[in-house]
């Protein structure tokens, strides 16, 4: 399930252009990251791809077909999409009521729905809240609410909006092994994230924007080494990029297990055997 | 100054006692760094130290709470607010739903206040320069990004130039550069001898700011200390609080980490250590 965007323009009501011309093709199965200042137009994006914003001009293709002649509802079963934020998502007055809502609506049979919903709950670790109303949960977890509800959807495209915001530790690591399993699932999955040491460790590649454009589009560990887009679309790079640039290294790691494998390769510079190979 | 003694608290109708018996001090001027897992307690624990509890939620409180000289509990909440800003955790719930722009919205507080208009201006005009916000002046705070709506929930209670700033997890969806202008602010507050409470998952950043930082697991003060001790502990990762990426790579990469050396937080003291270490 590809996405394919041409020349996407949108304007809001009151007058502000959020996206100035936009051109992207996701193809089915990657896995990338959306990463850009604060108002680049990262959220306005991704909400075109499940049909709830519709282009000013431009088009937006999901697995080929224009999203201007579908509604939400139709594209609900090719396209998830996680809210950046859960209030604007929740509704239902318990936790597995919220998480069953979709894949009822999608029709799907009582069976495949349980699974659904209890695998949802469990990658969320929210088995033990089912019954609570999401809103005794603190936002950390009602935004893990709002992943398993997508989840539990079983869409060939995931789109999750700021997925790890507010997470602990463990809340961060969960959403990464979630990322993996749909990887590994063959879906195609769109991140928006402002943490560069999750993005580095979770996605192959990464689209930046800043202000209603893309102004990159690579593989994340060259996209980490371009210091003027970096600065220009207001991000910084990762953790260990930033140490090992620090340590004079030719050729920066981006993340902590690169680093460790790298040390241990006596791998420092271009002239080193290139990573991964 | 903020100080507890022996507080503990559990919610109206709930049965568990959600902070537990919590003795501190912070002096004036100091910023702390609060640390835990998801439901330890810091938002319960921002709410105490801003008055919110027990005069917003009910439930029960135990133990004394002095803030700024004043004690919480016998202090009316809006003679709280002028001395202690509280920071939300999600900004949208911080708006004050009586303003149409952003500019309104920072001023609305100072209104109440009643701050003459000359400085109410000059307080506003700053702020947006600060955060670099002057761009949204005139827009509707309902109307923009989930980053921009939350630099104008701090802008807000900056604006106020509190004596007390507790901060829960304020930076939780700015950029990169925006968390910086945030953390940089947050350190020049401090100089001028503004006391700072900032809950913050991003113990990177934590470390280069923080003076002390507390550690807050099932509602109770586990550890209490400098951020290079604290943030180093073995303990953080048991309790899901996790490390810095300096301290895990230090210690995935132990036989490149010189022997007997103290594990880094900050960039600084892990660059200084790999370098030294590098055969
Ligand atoms: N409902 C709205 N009405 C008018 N303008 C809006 C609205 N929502 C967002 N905008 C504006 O559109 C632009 C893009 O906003 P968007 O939410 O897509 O940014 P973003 O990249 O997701 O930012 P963030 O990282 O802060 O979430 C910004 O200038 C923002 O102020
Ligand atoms: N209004 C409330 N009524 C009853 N219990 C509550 C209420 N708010 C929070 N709790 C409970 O109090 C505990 C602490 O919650 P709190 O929100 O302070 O945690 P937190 O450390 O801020 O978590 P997070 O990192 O997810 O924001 C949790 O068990 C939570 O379920
Ligand atoms: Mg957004
Ligand atoms: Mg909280």
């Amino acid at each position: 399930m590809s996405i394919r965007v041409e020349g996407l323009h949108f304007g809001y009501p009151d007058g502000v252009t959020a996206l100035c011309g936009v051109d992207l093709v996701v193809e089915s199965g990657e896995r990338i990251a959306i990463i850009g200042e604060n108002g680049a137009g990262k959220t306005t994006l991704v909400r075109h791809f499940n049909g709830i914003m519709k282009p000013t001009s431009g088009r937006v293709l999901v697995n080929g077909v224009d999203t201007a002649t579908r509604e939400v509802s139709q594209l609900a079963r090719e396209v998830g999409y996680v809210f950046q934020n859960p209030h604007e998502q929740l509704f239902a007055r318990t936790v597995r009521a919220e998480v069953e809502f979709g894949p009822r609506n999608l029709g799907y049979p009582a069976g495949r729905r349980r699974r659904l919903v209890d695998w949802a709950l469990e990658a969320t670790r929210l088995t033990a809240h089912s019954d609570a109303h999401p809103y005794e949960l603190s936002l950390a977890e009602r935004k893990r609410v709002a992943i398993a509800s997508v989840l539990a959807m079983d869409t060939p495209i995931v789109v999750l909006d700021e997925p790890t915001t507010g997470q602990d530790c463990a809340g961060v690591n969960d959403v990464g092994s979630i990322l993996a399993q749909l990887r590994d699932s063959g879906r195609t999955v769109v991140g928006v994230t402002h943490d560069m040491d999750f993005c580095a460790e979770n996605f192959d590649r990464v689209v930046v924007m800043a202000r209603g454009r893309i102004v990159a589009d690579g593989p994340t560990a060259e996209i980490f080494r371009d210091d003027a887009v970096l600065a220009e679309a207001a991000v910084e790079a990762p953790s260990m990029t930033r140490l090992t640039r620090r340590l004079g290294w030719n050729r920066s790691a981006i993340t902590v297990e690169e680093l460790v494998s790298r040390l241990d390769h006596r791998e420092r510079g271009p002239s080193d055997h290139p990573h991964g190979q | 100054m903020i100080r507890l003694e022996s507080l503990s608290y559990r919610y109206a109708e709930t049965p568990t006692t959600v902070l537990r018996q919590i003795s501190l001090t912070i002096p004036k001027g100091q910023l702390v760094g609060v640390v835990g897992p998801s439901g330890a307690g810091k938002t319960t624990l921002a709410q105490v130290m801003s008055g919110f509890i027990p005069h917003v939620f009910g439930g029960e409180v135990t133990g004394a709470v002095t803030v700024a000289g004043r004690s919480v509990r016998n202090t009316p909440l809006p003679l709280l607010v002028s001395d202690i800003g509280l920071v939300s955790q999600n900004p949208f719930n911080q708006l004050s739903g009586a303003k149409f722009s952003v500019a309104e919205e920072l001023a609305f507080g100072l209104e109440n206040l009643g701050v003459p208009r000359g400085e109410m201006v000059s307080r506003v005009d700053e702020t947006l320069r600060r955060l670099r916000i002057a761009h949204l002046a005139e827009r509707s705070p309902y109307q923009l990004s989930g980053g921009q709506q939350q630099l104008v929930a701090i802008g807000s209670m900056m604006v106020m130039r509190p004596g007390v700033l507790v901060l829960d997890e304020p930076t939780s969806q700015l950029d990169p550069a925006g968390s910086g202008l945030v953390f940089d602010a947050l350190g020049e507050l401090r100089e001028r001898g503004v006391t700072v409470v900032l809950i913050e998952h991003k113990l990177e950043q934590l470390a280069e700011v923080a003076d002390r930082i507390l550690a807050l697991v099932d509602g109770e003060l586990r550890m209490d200390g400098p951020p290079s001790t604290v943030l180093a502990a073995d303990e953080l990762a048991d309790w899901g609080i996790g490390r810095t990426r300096f301290t895990a790579a230090a210690v995935a990469a132990a036989t490149h980490w010189p022997c007997g050396r103290p594990l880094p937080v900050t960039l600084a003291e892990a660059a200084a250590g790999f370098a030294e270490g590098a055969p």
